[in-house]
């Protein structure tokens, strides 16, 4: 079996975690426990959503993030941003201060990310047409829900469109622009700025391909205070004209919900939101839904608009997208650089190895033997509570039992149970304490009271 | 031989906001057993057409599965109309559903010939005007297939 390690971009900060739950509770996958008074993370199950990142009230979610001075390695420095990122901005400030200020900070070339749905938009209609024996077809646009599939929902991974997003086939672009301009492969550095934290581990560990063509990223956040902080200081300063986009309204509204929904052609339907998700994917399992072509899911409300590392209230990034893709004068004028003149180029890179299911759920690989611990499971919960109230570390009354039979932790962890046995008098008081301490750690129990 | 694991569920019929119920329950269990996914969509697509036909045409009823680490049986059990011609009802599109309960996306005439295609055993008795019983086997591991 496939045990290699997974990259995750999120990881917790053990100085600052005050061991409470809040992270254990909302994890989609129960990826989290609490031991020794700290969160810990089970890489195999974390498909990083971050929805732990949202509710930790003392920030001890990290995401990682690469040095910003990395980009001083390459000769051209491409930072892609994506349209959620202009997002971000209040009104007063437009798109050619913004693309200004990130040359001053550094990069030499500024692209879009949803450069590249406008070449994606027909290749990803044109292959739901050809696989018309796969229905629905599902996008693999946003790296939690491929994870999520992946790990909860194996027999769909087939349905997954085994296809490079928007982010890759504008790194490709940039790079393969930038050569035919002269510059060397490897005097090319490309960054992407990210609402999130699953697309960093889809950069660092991507699914379906050995290497990403994006060299490093920014987390939106820092780069958007940075970005802001050089505008609001200088105001009266004169930016340099950049080149306004022109990008269509189609590919401006992508990463939104009902982005890729709207253009694609057939029935299809979006769903935003990691639980309405799973709700749905759960029917999918259940019921034949042959009748329906396409299905764009995203793991944040809003899409990419919610990611975790935005700033903007999801809301006012949504409307904002939503107005420039109004503004937009059609047609737009094409040069020869752009990327339809690349679409023959472009067009080797478009496919990714299929994506494989990587199981979180069963108790053994040997159907016999998780049978036995099944039953196994089925009499711890006889005697649990179901109180779900994660007082054992483990995020529910099922997972500990779960955790026990797999022998990761032990059943006399649930006060309930330490409950019983001190009634029947085979249990200490010394005992419990020391359960308790060996998961919430020394200082919850280390209290005066007055 | 070990001793299988008795999953039981109850239904009643007109319930279709609960229809389905049973088979996701049943789902999960094969998911941590690591069964491969083609048999679970097998085992899933018939025990919810089954369950689906006891919500559409009788009165309540009851799920019964058994697994052990090479197959699962599983009883479906109503009491309701019964069914007066077997064979009739495993031909495709034949349907005796009301148009209500067409009007709702059921009774396609699909149920049965949809979990014969889908089951390695298949047994089905009914007595009209007290009940069917539809009896059917999979097996769990591929070389069982």
């Amino acid at each position: 079996m496939n045990n290699k390690f997974f990259h995750h971009a999120l990881y917790f900060s053990k100085e600052t975690c005050i061991g409470c739950t809040h992270c254990m509770r909302v994890c989609p996958t129960q990826a989290i426990r609490v031991r020794n008074g700290k969160a810990e993370l089970l890489p195999n199950r974390c498909i990083d959503c971050g929805e732990c990142y949202r509710v930790c009230p003392v920030d001890a979610v990290k995401v990682e993030q690469d040095d910003f001075n990395l980009i001083y390695n390459y000769k051209y420095r491409v930072v892609l941003i994506p349209g959620v990122f202009l997002g971000q901005f209040p009104e007063d400030i437009n798109q050619q201060q913004i693309y200004s200020v990130l040359i001053e900070l550094g990069f030499t070339h500024v692209c879009e990310v949803e450069t590249g749905a406008e070449i994606l938009k027909s290749v990803m209609a044109d292959y739901i047409d050809e696989n018309l024996h796969i229905r629905p077809m599902i996008s693999s646009f946003c790296p939690a829900i491929v994870r999520l599939i992946q790990v909860k929902f194996p027999s769909l991974v087939n349905h997954l469109i085994p296809l490079k997003q928007p982010l890759d086939i504008a790194g490709f672009y940039a790079k393969q622009l930038l050569i035919k301009q002269g510059a060397e492969q490897d005097e090319i550095g490309v960054f992407y700025i990210t609402p999130c934290a699953a697309k960093i581990a889809a950069i660092k560990s991507p699914v379906g391909e050995t290497q990403s063509v994006i060299d490093g990223v920014i987390n939106i956040d820092f780069a958007y205070n940075k970005v802001l902080t050089i505008i609001r200081q200088s105001k009266s300063k004169k930016f340099p004209s950049a080149k306004e986009s022109n990008l269509s309204p189609e590919s401006i509204l992508w990463a939104l919900t009902t982005g890729e929904s709207s253009v694609m052609r057939g029935r299809s339907l979006a769903i935003d939101g990691i639980s309405n998700v799973i709700e749905f994917l759960e029917q999918l399992e259940n019921e034949e839904m042959s009748n329906i072509d396409f299905l764009e899911l995203r793991a944040c409300d809003e899409s990419c608009a919610g990611g975790i590392l935005t700033s903007s209230n999801r809301f006012f990034t949504s409307e904002r997208l939503r107005n420039r893709a109004k503004s937009v004068q059609h047609p737009a004028e094409r040069n020869e650089n752009d990327i339809h003149n690349f679409r023959e180029y472009l067009s080797k890179h478009f496919s990714i190895e299929k994506i494989k299911p990587r199981s979180m759920l069963k108790l053994d690989e040997n159907i016999g033997s998780a049978l036995e611990k099944m039953k196994k499971v089925n009499e711890l919960m006889e005697i649990l509570p179901y109180v779900d109230c994660g007082i054992c570390g483990s995020p529910t009354c099922q997972s500990l039992a779960e955790d026990t039979v797999r022998n990761e932790t032990e059943i006399s962890r649930c006060i309930f149970i330490q409950r019983i046995l001190e009634q029947k008098g085979t249990f200490t008081n010394e005992e419990s304490v020391k359960i308790m301490k060996e998961i919430w750690g020394e200082g919850k129990l280390d209290k005066d009271l007055k | 031989m070990m001793e299988p694991m008795h999953l039981q569920y109850e239904l009643e019929g007109g319930n279709f906001t609960k229809a389905g119920f049973a088979s996701s329950e049943i789902k999960k269990v094969l998911k941590q057993l690591n069964v491969d996914a083609k048999t679970i969509k097998r085992i899933v697509v018939s025990s919810y057409e089954a369950e689906v036909n006891i919500v559409a045409h009788a009165y309540s009823g009851i799920i019964n599965a058994w697994i052990d680490n090479e197959k699962i049986v599983l009883h479906f059990n109503d009491k309701g109309p019964g069914i007066p011609d077997i064979e009739m009802a495993m031909q495709a599109g034949y349907s005796t559903a009301s148009p209500a309960v067409r009007e709702m996306g059921f009774g396609a005439g699909m149920g049965l010939p949809n979990i014969k295609n889908n089951v390695d055993l298949l047994e089905i008795n009914s007595e009209v005007n007290k009940g069917t019983l539809v009896k059917f086997t999979i097996g769990l591991t591929p070389e069982m297939n």
